[in-house]
Parts: structure tokens; C-alpha cells; sequence
């Protein structure tokens, strides 16, 4: 039995795996003591929820439990990164260098710091929407203190090179920020290994709760921060105000859960993605968004072209996705990753992202490829642009009265 | 987006879409909009020699609101003069339709299609 719209947005949020809201339950109810409480049983126990939670979430992610600090999500968790890290180095330097398909969260946040002085430098991306580490190196000055690259693109699910951009910033001495909100459960994160200073989390995007996200601040070499929160100097003083004891609970759940099951989980997701992809690549026209290899198993952004994208959105009102037009929201602006991956505007206006989960089925997936066939083909039927294509004409050769 | 009643009905089940052949008599065609601003309305029209629109087609690239708007208008130009056809506004499809206020660009488009299907009809005929 399928259920209407059938989920294919998992990069927008997932569910809270039912493993993990069974185990939050009782932090609220019978155990809801605050876990700075020293002076009773109350909040012993919470405090040992608490850092049972910070060695699960450090587990996945192979850092120690000291290095990992609670936050309401992964925007808070860039913000203090970010601003943090910029305050705290700016006698060496104010230039800071992120990258164009960057979240909101972390473009936004720059922005806020050239506007209190700082300057930055925003990364283009190649066509397959990965960066190139000569045009990183080349944009690297003596002042430039902070480097910001996100593991895992929300749009394209492209996998940046976080290996080798730590290497470079190492090197150079530059701390090195890196927005993981979209990789944990999809791709190893070793940071033993990875020359990576401070990293961001969320749990809602692993089956985890909204409302709890975590920073990873690497003890060796020590990286410094300015709290941007202040108060009963919680975390260290990083991050002031009373411990969600639930819902961090809830992501170390979910993080215990991401690490036993990933291996299994993504083999089983990514069979379903191809699947996905082998059956809507069928189609004329269709354009796959960001590298398929550099890319997590559960992502599949595709462009139809000759159809537009509201239109688009209309016709799969069967399905839950997201969409790179932003018509929806009155205003005309396609989505700026795919501009910055070179895509003209209508095709970015006319992509759809699927994200698969944990609870995608091969029948949900079976059923999105005959809806994709059935509206394409109505929607190109009504397209004068399709049947322009069809008689050989070259549309950009076209003079169009702009409106 | 909440979508009139109206919309829906001409989005799922749109009226007249195709296309004339070039060579038919009497078969102009307004191709109005472009594809970088979302929306693109092909209309074409087939005029008797009593110089009544006998017959009209359209394709759209485009929002809901869009097609909406052009389907409507292939069934209001049918039995019209072209100076009647002329006479159709806007602001009429717009109410017919009940677009929301950002949708209102589409019915302007169906009103310029219509000028731009006359408008080569009289080139084609007056010529």
C-alpha cells in the first residue's frame, strides 16, 4: 500500500527513526532533570544521558567526546564556527574563502562578517559541481584565517574533497570549517584523519530530532573560538544555555544508529537511487545535476528540459520533493547552486531533487518513474518549447521578447 | 500554492492544445513570452472567410496559471471577430480564473498572445 505523496525528501529533514523517539520519550517525562544540577540524583542522571550522547555522536565521526559541543543545529553550529573562528583569529587576518553552492547558513554568516569588516572570497565550482583545489590555493593570502566547504552539497549531493582541502589549509594554517550536516550516515567521516578544525552537525537529517545539532572543535591543534551565546557558560563557555537533555539523547540515538547501520543502509539506498535514475534518464532531454561518482548514494537532481518548473511541481503533487524553482515563492530566481554549476536558468528551474531514505521502498520508487513518465510527456504534449526542439529549432538562436 | 478551482480544471484537462499545420488557410500564429522568464505561449487561431476565428490552438511553456490562462483563451476567441477577440482584457481572464496577484503576468501574456495571433493574421492577409 503506497501512501500519498509518497516521501522523497530526505534531505530536507527525515523522520525520527521510531528507535530513537522511543528512547528520547522518558528524558521528558520521568528523567527531566537539568543536567548542570550537581547537587542531586535529578541531574546526575541527566548529565550521564547527556555524555553518553556526546561519545555516540563523537563514535560516528571518530573524535573524542571532549571535542564534540551541543547547539540547536547545524546553522547555529556554523554561525558560532565560522564567527567564532573569525573573531577570535582576526589580529591574523580578516580574509576568509568559502564557496558558492554553500548552504544559506554558512554564505549568510559570511556575509554578516564582511558587513563588520572581514572580506571574503567565494569559490566558483566546476560543471560538475565539485571544487577545483588550484582555483582554492590560488585564492589563499597571507591574511586568509578561515576556509569553509560543506562535505556533502544539499542540492546535488556532490561530495567536496575534504581530505585533501584540510592538507592545503593545514599547511597553511588556516582553520578549516566544514558543514557535515548532509554526510553524517552517508559518507565515513574520519577525523582522525582528516586535517578538518571544526565541523558541523544536525541530527533531523540522520533520523534524528529537529532542534539539536552539534560543533566538533578540534582539541589537537587546539582551535579557538569566541562564544557567540552567552550565559551560564555551558560547554565550556562555548555555547551557554540549559542541555535539550531529549533531544540530545535523541541524536546521539540516531547517530549510534547511522554508525551500525550505514554500510547496509547505503548500499540499499543507492540500489534504489539507480534505479531512480536508470528509469527517469529514460526520458529525452533529461540532465543529471552535480558528478554521479562524487556524489552520496540517496541524491538525484535531474533537469527535464522543456518543461517549466512550477508546472513540474503541479504535475508530481503525488510525490514530496523538492524543486530548483523557487516560482512558488512569487519570486523568479532559480536556485543559485545550479546557476553556479552553469545551468541556464530554465534548466534550473526545471530540476527536481529526490532524496531517498531509510523507509523508500522499491514500489515507491517504481511508481515515481511511471508518474515521471506520464506528466513529462503530458507537460512536453502542451510545451511549445518541446515542439520547437522536436523540429530541429535552436532555441538560444531564437529572439525572444523578454516580458 | 493555492490554486483556483478554475486553474486546476484548465491545467488537468486543458482545452485546444495542438497545433494547426503551417499550410492551413486562414491559420495565424502569436508566439509570445520566453523560456528565461518561465513562461512561453504559442496561440494560433484559424479564420473563416466571413472573418470569424473559427478555431484556436495553444501550446504553453509555463506555471499552472499559465496554461490556465491560454486554454481559457482558446475557448474565448472561438466564434469571435478579431476585432471582438481584441476586446478581450486581462483583467478578464484574470477574474475568470481568479488568479492570485503574482499570477497576474500570465494573463497579460494570454491578452499579448491574442494581439500577436491577430496581429500576424492582418500581416499575413493585409499584405
Amino acid at each position: 500500500m503506497l501512501k500519498f505523496p509518497i516521501y522523497l525528501d530526505y534531505s530536507a529533514t527525515t523522520p525520527v527513526d521510531p528507535r530513537v523517539a522511543a528512547k528520547m520519550i522518558p528524558w521528558l517525562t520521568e528523567h527531566f532533570g537539568n543536567p548542570a544540577s550537581r547537587s542531586h540524583a535529578y541531574g546526575w542522571e541527566a548529565e550521564k544521558a547527556v555524555e553518553d550522547a556526546r561519545e555516540q555522536v563523537a563514535a560516528l565521526v571518530n573524535a573524542d567526546a571532549k571535542e564534540i559541543i551541543w547547539t540547536s543545529g547545524a546553522t547555529e553550529s556554523n554561525n558560532l564556527a565560522i564567527k567564532g573562528a573569525a573573531h577570535f583569529y582576526q589580529g591574523k587576518g580578516k580574509h576568509l574563502i568559502t564557496v558558492k553552492t554553500e548552504h544559506k547558513a554558512v554564505l549568510d554568516t559570511v556575509r554578516e562578517l564582511e558587513r563588520e569588516g572581514f572580506e571574503a572570497t567565494y569559490l566558483d565550482v566546476q560543471e560538475n559541481g565539485l571544487i577545483d583545489l588550484e582555483v582554492l590555493k590560488a585564492a589563499i593570502r597571507p591574511d586568509t584565517i578561515v576556509v569553509s566547504v560543506m562535505f556533502v552539497n544539499n542540492e546535488v549531493g556532490v561530495v567536496q574533497p575534504i581530505a585533501e582541502i584540510g592538507e592545503i589549509c593545514r599547511e597553511k594554517g588556516i582553520v578549516f570549517h566544514v558543514d557535515a550536516a548532509q554526510a553524517t550516515g552517508k559518507v565515513d567521516i574520519d577525523l582522525d584523519r582528516l586535517k578538518v578544525d571544526l565541523m558541523s552537525f544536525c541530527a533531523h537529517k540522520t533520523y534524528g530530532p529537529k532542534g539539536i545539532g552539534a560543533l566538533y572543535v578540534r582539541r589537537k591543534p587546539r582551535v579557538r573560538l569566541e562564544a557567540q551565546m552567552h550565559g551560564g557558560g555551558h560547554e565550556r563557555g562555548l555555547r551557554s544555555g540549559t542541555l535539550a537533555t531529549h533531544q540530545i539523547v535523541g541524536m546521539g540515538e540516531s547517530f549510534r544508529i547511522a554508525r551500525e547501520e550505514m554500510a547496509e543502509e547505503n548500499a540499499r539506498v543507492g540500489k534504489l537511487r539507480d534505479r531512480l535514475l536508470a528509469g527517469l534518464t529514460d526520458l529525452e532531454a533529461t540532465f543529471v545535476n552535480g558528478d554521479l561518482a562524487q556524489r552520496v548514494p540517496h541524491n538525484l537532481n535531474i533537469s527535464f528540459a522543456y518543461v517549466e518548473g512550477e508546472s513540474l511541481i503541479m504535475a508530481v503533487k503525488d510525490i514530496a520533493v523538492s524543486s530548483g524553482s523557487a516560482c512558488t515563492s512569487a519570486s523568479l530566481e532559480p536556485s543559485y547552486v545550479l546557476r553556479a554549476l552553469g545551468r541556464n536558468d530554465e534548466l534550473a528551474h526545471s530540476s527536481i531533487r529526490f532524496t531517498i531514505g531509510r523507509f523508500t521502498t522499491e514500489e515507491e520508487i517504481d511508481y515515481t518513474i511511471k508518474l515521471l513518465h506520464d506528466k513529462i510527456g503530458k507537460l512536453r504534449e502542451l510545451s511549445p518549447l518541446w515542439e520547437m526542439y522536436k523540429d530541429g529549432v535552436d532555441l538560444d538562436a531564437v529572439q525572444w521578447a523578454a516580458h | 500554492m493555492a490554486y483556483s478551482e478554475k486553474v486546476l480544471d484548465h491545467y488537468e484537462n486543458p482545452r485546444n492544445v495542438g497545433s494547426f499545420g503551417k499550410e492551413e488557410e486562414g491559420v495565424a500564429t502569436g508566439m509570445v513570452g520566453a523560456p528565461a522568464c518561465g513562461d512561453v505561449m504559442k496561440l494560433q487561431i484559424k479564420v473563416g472567410k466571413d472573418g470569424v476565428i473559427e478555431d484556436a490552438k495553444f501550446k504553453t511553456y509555463g506555471c499552472g496559471s499559465a496554461i490556465a490562462s491560454s486554454s481559457l483563451v482558446t475557448e474565448w476567441v472561438k466564434g469571435k471577430t478579431l476585432d471582438q477577440a481584441l476586446d478581450i482584457k486581462n483583467t478578464q481572464i484574470a477574474e475568470e480564473l481568479a488568479l492570485p496577484p503574482v499570477k497576474i503576468h500570465c494573463s497579460i501574456l494570454a491578452e499579448d498572445a491574442i494581439k500577436a495571433a491577430v496581429a500576424d493574421y492582418k500581416k499575413k492577409h493585409e499584405a
